[in-house]
């Protein structure tokens, strides 16, 4: 029981980590607000479902394509939208919301609703670790997981434009005054954010059939695990991602799965009552409350 | 090189009008007067004039634009909420429940749920008063997703079969004179509240906080009154809605009861109640011709909230009333 509880919890740890890491670097680390996200989360799984069994492509070259096409719908929604908003956050907030939804609604309507809707695994099969079977897909999820999160670190600390995504979210007059262009790297931001929520729907989405709703519980649970670990901090990102896996696998097992998304939606409330800035957040410390 | 730019300049009649000489000549007094008294006709008009099915809809219309309102309210005061549904759905289980349980009368509950749920939600929001901006908007977004997961897994107050059988309004005409007369008390109230004093320290409150602070006032106090007033205006919704559908359930607390009021505030034109009043008059009736394709309505919805937000972020009344106080002409100006 024990042994389940850790394994699983690390997966879905994990789990939230990579769905967190796109909307983390976003909205967290270069302060440009994109709620569209669980949307495109679930367009990703979509293209991919739609260029595999209409187009007829092979799994890796229609998951590349899809990873491209929703980092370009991101530039879209920046170029489009966001950039005739940027500093108005509220105006943002609503605006990028409401462009998911309709998205998310537009698939309802199509009717992409069913147990057809899949993403094909990786590589089929399961290992045993300890006395319980995981399956090949999990251990991917983990291991492009951990990758992906080392590689998220470095790439804000270590080269000139993750630095400059940073940068901006700091103090944007600043970082004009020292030659870089806010516009051009805000709607970079928004198009990695956005690949990232696709390369999540791919490792993910396998586990399970893609559901439109899967959108809002995809949003609520990457915006608890960024406001937990506190905007701006990747390994914020990583240490709420645990808390909350955790705490999501603890209550499944003892409560029923309805309870999960609860202990999201209460861990954000009490961090946004008692500490907004989250567990590792120093941006901003004084705009958040008075 | 002469470059051409848009002058606006104040009608003469409109300066006229400000001041006490609108009290010289009809036209004058009729300038004043004709646009306030148009939403009072035609509240009280419409429910003679339409169909039964149209009739339902005016309700939730004037629903809709009591909860727009309340939004505006709030924004005004700096507490920009992205759930109505809390107040609404806490209204709505409030009445549900003292009706369900304690068999009290309709005209009992609808009051008790308005006070009642005002105060709930205010003390739900206490903690969270000294947030400000996006952070008291995301915590006002999670309330009423919670709520209505909370409600679904532990399967209080009726679970996901909700509370049925609940007594009804009387007849359709109560109903409909009744939500439409609130809804034109809060329309002018709110417009007459925000002119007074008390509504000027609460605007203070959304310009600059820290100053109200340093003038010696409580703001916490203040914000507290200014939820329970919104709260109460959302909660009076949804205790009639409760009896209007004889039923409360986890829809209450529906993201429709957020995202709509929050549309029509931006589509009509924030800080005016008049432009939260006229989008939902515009949005609500629009959705239900749109009816026949389902899903689309929000689409819909969110497709317009966009293109105002982006295109015409004034709104549709700040837009009217330009043009019917201030007359434009293209000017020629030296670079």
């Amino acid at each position: 029981m024990i042994e389940v509880t850790l394994i699983y919890g690390f997966i879905n740890s994990v789990m939230l980590a990579l769905i967190a890491l796109g909307f983390g670097l976003t909205f967290g680390i270069s302060g440009v607000s994109n709620f569209a996200y669980g949307a495109f989360y679930v367009l990703a799984g979509y293209l991919v479902w739609i260029l595999i069994n209409m187009l007829g492509l092979p799994f890796v070259i229609a998951a590349i394509l899809a990873v491209i096409v929703t980092s370009l719908l991101g530039l879209a929604l920046y170029r489009f939208v966001l950039l005739r908003l940027r500093g108005l956050v509220i105006s943002e907030v609503i605006a990028t919301f409401a462009v998911g939804l309709a998205i998310l609604e537009m698939f309802r309507y199509l009717g992409f609703i069913g147990h057809e809707y899949t993403v094909p695994v990786f590589t089929d099969g399961s290992i045993l670790i300890g006395e319980q079977y995981v399956d090949h897909q999990r251990l991917w999820i983990v291991g492009i997981g951990i990758v992906l999160a080392i590689g998220l670190y470095l790439f804000t600390h270590h080269t000139k434009i993750g630095l400059a995504f940073r940068g901006i979210a700091q103090d944007e007059r600043t970082a004009l005054s020292l030659g870089i262009n806010s516009d051009r790297i805000a709607g970079l931001s928004v198009a990695f954010g956005s690949g990232l929520a696709a390369i999540a729907a791919i490792l993910i989405l396998p586990l399970g059939q893609i559901a439109v709703n899967q959108g809002y519980d995809v949003l609520i649970n990457a915006l608890a695990v960024c406001i937990i670990g506190g905007l701006g901090s990747t390994v914020g990102i990583v240490v709420a991602a645990f808390v909350i896996g955790y705490a999501q696998i603890i209550t499944d097992s003892f409560y029923g799965p309805a309870w999960k998304i609860v202990v999201s939606l209460v861990a954000i409330l009490l961090v946004l009552a008692f500490k907004p800035s989250g567990l590792f957040g120093k941006q901003k410390e004084l705009e958040e409350r008075i | 090189m002469i470059q051409k730019r848009k002058e606006r300049i104040d009608r003469g009649i409109k300066v006229r009008s400000d001041d006490i000489f609108a009290l010289t000549s009809y036209r004058e007094m009729l300038y004043v007067a004709v646009p306030p008294i148009l939403p009072v006709i035609a509240l009280l008009v419409l429910p003679w004039v339409l169909p039964t099915y149209w009739q339902k809809v005016l309700i939730s219309t004037a629903v809709f634009a009591l909860l727009a309102m309340s939004w505006d309210f709030l924004v005004g005061v700096g507490m920009v909420s992205l759930g109505q549904a809390l107040f609404f759905g806490v209204g709505a289980y409030c009445a549900g429940a003292l009706n369900h349980y304690a068999r009290l009368p309709v005209w009992l509950t609808i009051p008790l749920a308005t006070v009642l749920g005002a105060a709930l939600c205010t003390l739900i929001l206490l903690p969270v008063l000294r947030l400000r901006g996006i952070y008291f908007a995301m915590v006002t977004l999670v309330i009423p997703l919670m709520l209505e997961r909370a409600i679904e897994a532990s399967g209080a107050f009726g679970g996901t079969e909700g509370l049925a059988g609940l007594s009804p309004i009387p007849n359709i005409w109560i109903e409909m004179y009744l939500v439409c007369a609130v809804a034109l008390i809060v329309l002018f109230g709110f417009r007459r509240l925000v002119t007074t004093d008390y509504g000027l320290v609460l605007k203070a409150i959304r310009d600059n906080d820290r100053a109200v602070m340093s003038g010696g006032i409580n703001i916490y106090w203040l914000k507290a009154q200014a939820l329970f007033i919104a709260g109460s205006v959302c909660a009076f919704c949804g205790a009639f809605m409760t009896h209007v559908y004889m039923f409360v359930g986890m829809p209450s607390f529906a993201m429709d009861y957020s995202i709509l009021p929050l549309a029509a505030a931006v589509v009509g034109g924030m800080g005016t109640f008049a432009g939260s009043f006229i989008g939902a008059f515009i949005l609500v009736p629009l959705s239900e011709a749109l009816r026949g394709f389902s899903g689309l309505r929000i689409v819909a919805y969110a497709l317009s909230l966009v293109v105002f937000i982006v295109v015409l972020p004034e709104g549709i009344f700040h837009y009217i009333q330009r043009k019917y106080q201030q007359f434009e002409r293209w000017v020629g100006i030296e670079r």
